[in-house]
Parts: C-alpha cells; structure tokens; sequence
C-alpha cells in the first residue's frame, strides 16, 4: 500500500506563503484560519547564525493520536496512500484530536467540524498534485509515495540530510524537511 | 538563540492552546464526584448498610444521577457539531478513550436506577408497579443487593479511572502525559464525594466514618500529586517544564494557594480536629475540599493544554 508523504527543501523555501493562499483557494478555507502555514527557525550565535525556513500542515502521521483518539471514528486513515482525514458527518467537535495532535495542525471549522490538510486528496485520487505543491515558485515542495523506493520524494530522502518535526512524539509523521 | 516566528493564527489554536474552556473540567469534576458518590453508596450495600434507615445509600445514586446528567450536559455544550452527538453511539472505538467513557456513562445509568429501585419514590411505585415488584423481589435477595453495589463500585472506579485517562491518553500535551493522572482524579473525586456525603449524611456513624475516610483520601491525594510531579520532573524536558508550570509558573499561585493549601492541606488540619473531638464538625472543610478537587481539574485541562512538544525546539 501506499503511503503519500511530502519532503520540503528548507534552502529553497522562501517563506512567501504561496502554498498558504493556494491551499485556502483550493479547499474553501474560511478566512482567518489556515490548514497549511510557513514557520521560520533562527537557531544558533552570532555570527554563526542559521535560519531555516518551513512549509508546515498535517504530518498524515502513520501512528496519528488524532486517529487513535477520535470517539467516532470520523478521524480515520484513508485507503488511499494512509492520509489522515476527517469525515465531517461522523464529527462531533469533541476537540480531542486537537489536543492530540503534537503539531497544532487542526482547527474547528466555523461549520462545527473540525477540518485540516487532506493532502488535496481529491486532486491527487485524480493523478495531480496537492494545491500547495502544485503552486511553489521554487519548487522546493515534493509530493509521493514514501513506501516506493524509486519515487522522487524516496530518492530525495535517500541523497539528501533530512529531519521531521517532533520525531519524539512518537507519531511517525510522513513529511520531511531537507536540510 | 532559538526563535521560532509561525504564520499561523487559528482560533483556539494559537498563540497556545484553549480548545477546552470551563465545560470540560467541570464535567471532570462532576464525573469524578459521581465516581466517589458510586463507591462510597456501593459499599455501603455491599456491606449491608442499606438496612440502616437513614443509609447514605439511599440518596446517593439520585445525586450521581442529577451530577452526572449535569457532567453531560456541560460535555454536550462543549462539543462543536452537537447535532452529530449521536454519532458516539453509532460506533465502539477501541482506542479512544472518549468512546469507552461514552459507553460506560451509558451503562451507569441503569447501575443507579437499580440502586434506586431498592427504595423508590413513593409516587414512582404507585404509578408503576412493577417497580415495586422488584424492589420486593431484591429486598428478598440479600445477594443481589450485594452483587449491585459491586457492580456499583465496578462502574463508579471506570468513571473515576476514565476522567483521568481521558485526557493521558493525549501524549501530545506533556502535563497529561502521566500514568498517574487517572490515580489522582480518582483519589480527588473520593475525597470529593466522601466532603460532601460528610455534609449531607444523616447517619452519625456514616459521618464520622466519612470524615476519617476522607483525611485518609486527602493524605493519599497529596502522596499521589507529589508522585505525580516526580513523574514529570524525571520524565523528558518537555514534562519537566511542564511540571515547573504547577511549581514555578503561570499556574503556580492557584496550584498552591487553591489546590494543595485552602482545598487540600488546611481542610485536612480542620477535619483531623474534627474527628478527634477537638472542634465540632462544619460544612467549611468539606467545601474547601470540594472546591479545591473542581479548581484541580481546571488548573489541569488549562496548563495541560499550554505545555507544548514545541516549547523547547
């Protein structure tokens, strides 16, 4: 089975929210919330300063609390590449997959649901690519399969140093950042 | 130097976390009474107490019920899409502990009804005589009346157990992140439910016993608060900090002066002087008590949700 994933180059990643406005013109996002965001890291001492700079969103994480968690099932790991979705009808705004999740990636919809990146699934079921990586100006975003070894997102991981956020958490998340 | 700036800004979410407002500590404090109420009641069947005219037994489980129908009515208005709260018992999700606790507060009702059957309201028995039926069939059967309040202490201790790993069972909050959370909601929501039955008891040997069972239950409780900050102190970084939250920080001063001094420590000296005949037995402590336990769950759901995997990347 598949399981889609994404790697993010950090050196290309400018930080100019294109990924943000395509994901909330794709997806209907209601104003004032955000299913993906950028984050910028400073790390370091003068002059040995380093910056990096992060696409971020749900990390469609192989063992994801929201999922475990979730009273109704309605958080639940798709037939399609294992991405984490919501089924907005099975739902009840319990919130508890949002304390849940390490990464802050989830929200209640003004509409009672709670809702998060679905990796545009509809898109991808289609053999095109997630909104926010069909529109990166530097290309830094990838999309694929991480369990086949000759997809680009595999290659990547296999050439390049790279990290996940709050690998601690124990979750497994499925995007990564080259460094 | 380590600066992390994110564009994001989603209500409730950020700058920290507040998905979890006053419904939900109040339905755990509720819960948790409810869970002491069930204990304490079942025992006293279980013992053959409820021979007694005036057992506590008798009007406990009619306050589990109004406590408990309150604790759902607070976690109904906390739910977002209320008009799919259905959907809970459409399903049985083995992992979530949202879904047990659903089902086991399902279960408990007809537990509480069947304690309420062994002395129904006259007008109940009147209108509906099978109750009395059964309540004659249950009085002839010493053994049954054992058998529920077992099962009554069962379903009692799975409320008390499941306020706690409710929110444990959420690793990604580093505060919650004990084993011992579920311990000591249980031993708060005991010593809880033993201040108020102090208050309320009619019985003078279930008072006295009710106001030593809970200095015991408040000793136990600070054991298991001490236990619990070790846990976290010697846990990874992010626990260790969230435990310096209670300590040191933002939650320090209601932890201290609300939690452990006025509804711990203080009413443990006032009911220590109780019970050896030193000053006459009030309703102060056990207030104190009480209201320290419903401080407890919100210092917990509210610095549980401010401590973050995030704080120390």
């Amino acid at each position: 089975m598949a399981r889609y994933g994404m790697v993010i180059d950090t050196k290309k990643c400018v930080g100019c929210q294109d990924c943000v406005i395509a994901c909330q013109a794709e997806n209907n996002v209601p104003q004032g919330f955000c299913r993906d965001w950028i984050t910028t890291e400073s790390k370091g001492k003068f002059p040995t300063i380093e910056m990096e700079i992060r696409t971020e969103r749900c990390n469609h994480c192989t063992d994801a609390p929201c999922v475990s968690c979730c009273p109704t099932g309605a958080s639940h790991y798709h037939d399609v590449g294992g991405v984490v979705l919501v089924n907005h009808y099975e739902c009840i705004g319990c919130k508890a997959c949002i304390a849940s999740c390490p990464y802050d990636a989830r929200f209640v919809h003004p509409e009672g649901y709670v809702d998060k990146c679905t990796f545009c699934i509809h898109k991808v079921e289609k053999g095109e690519q997630p909104a926010c990586v069909s529109v990166c100006p530097t290309y830094c975003m990838h999309f694929g399969d991480l369990d086949d070894p000759n997809s680009e997102v595999s290659k990547l991981l296999k050439s390049r140093k790279n990290h996940s956020l709050i690998p601690e958490a124990g979750t497994k998340p499925n995007i990564f950042y080259l460094t | 130097m380590n600066e992390i700036t994110i564009t994001r800004n989603n209500h409730l979410i950020d700058p920290s976390l507040t998905v979890w407002g006053w419904e939900i500590p109040v339905y755990l404090f509720l819960g948790g009474m409810v869970a002491g109420m069930m204990l304490i009641s079942g025992y006293f069947l279980f013992k053959g107490r409820y021979k007694e005219e005036n057992c506590s037994c008798y009007y406990l489980p009619y306050m589990s019920i109004i406590l408990l129908s309150l604790g759902m009515v607070a976690l109904f208005l906390d739910l977002e899409h209320k008009l799919y709260v259905w959907r809970l018992y459409t399903t049985f999700q083995i992992t979530s502990a949202m879904s047990w606790g659903s089902w086991i507060l399902v279960l408990v009702y007809p537990i509480l009804i069947a304690n309420i059957i062994l002395r129904p309201p006259k007008l109940l028995e009147e209108k509906i005589p099978i109750v009395g039926k059964w309540k004659s069939k249950l009085l002839a059967n010493p053994n049954w009346i054992k058998n529920i309040g077992v099962l009554t202490m069962f379903f009692g201790a799975g409320i008390g157990l499941y306020t706690g790993v409710l929110l444990s069972s959420l690793g990604a909050r580093p505060l919650w992140s004990s084993s011992i959370l579920w311990l000591l909601f249980l031993v708060s929501g005991l010593s809880g439910a033993a201040a108020f039955v102090h208050v309320i008891a009619k019985n003078v040997y279930e008072r006295e016993l009710l106001a030593k069972a809970d200095n015991a239950f408040l000793i136990i409780e600070l054991f298991v608060i001490a236990l619990f900050i070790i846990g976290l102190k010697t846990a990874t970084e992010v626990q260790a900090h969230a435990a310096d939250m209670l300590l040191f920080g933002d939650f320090a001063a209601s932890f201290w002066v609300f939690v452990i001094g006025l509804g711990i420590i203080i009413p443990l000296i006032i009911q220590l002087l109780a019970v050896n005949h030193k000053i006459h037995h009030t309703p102060v402590a056990p207030l104190m008590v009480i209201v320290g336990g419903l401080i407890l769950r919100f210092i917990i759901v509210a610095a549980g949700q401010y401590s973050h995997w995030f704080a120390l990347n």
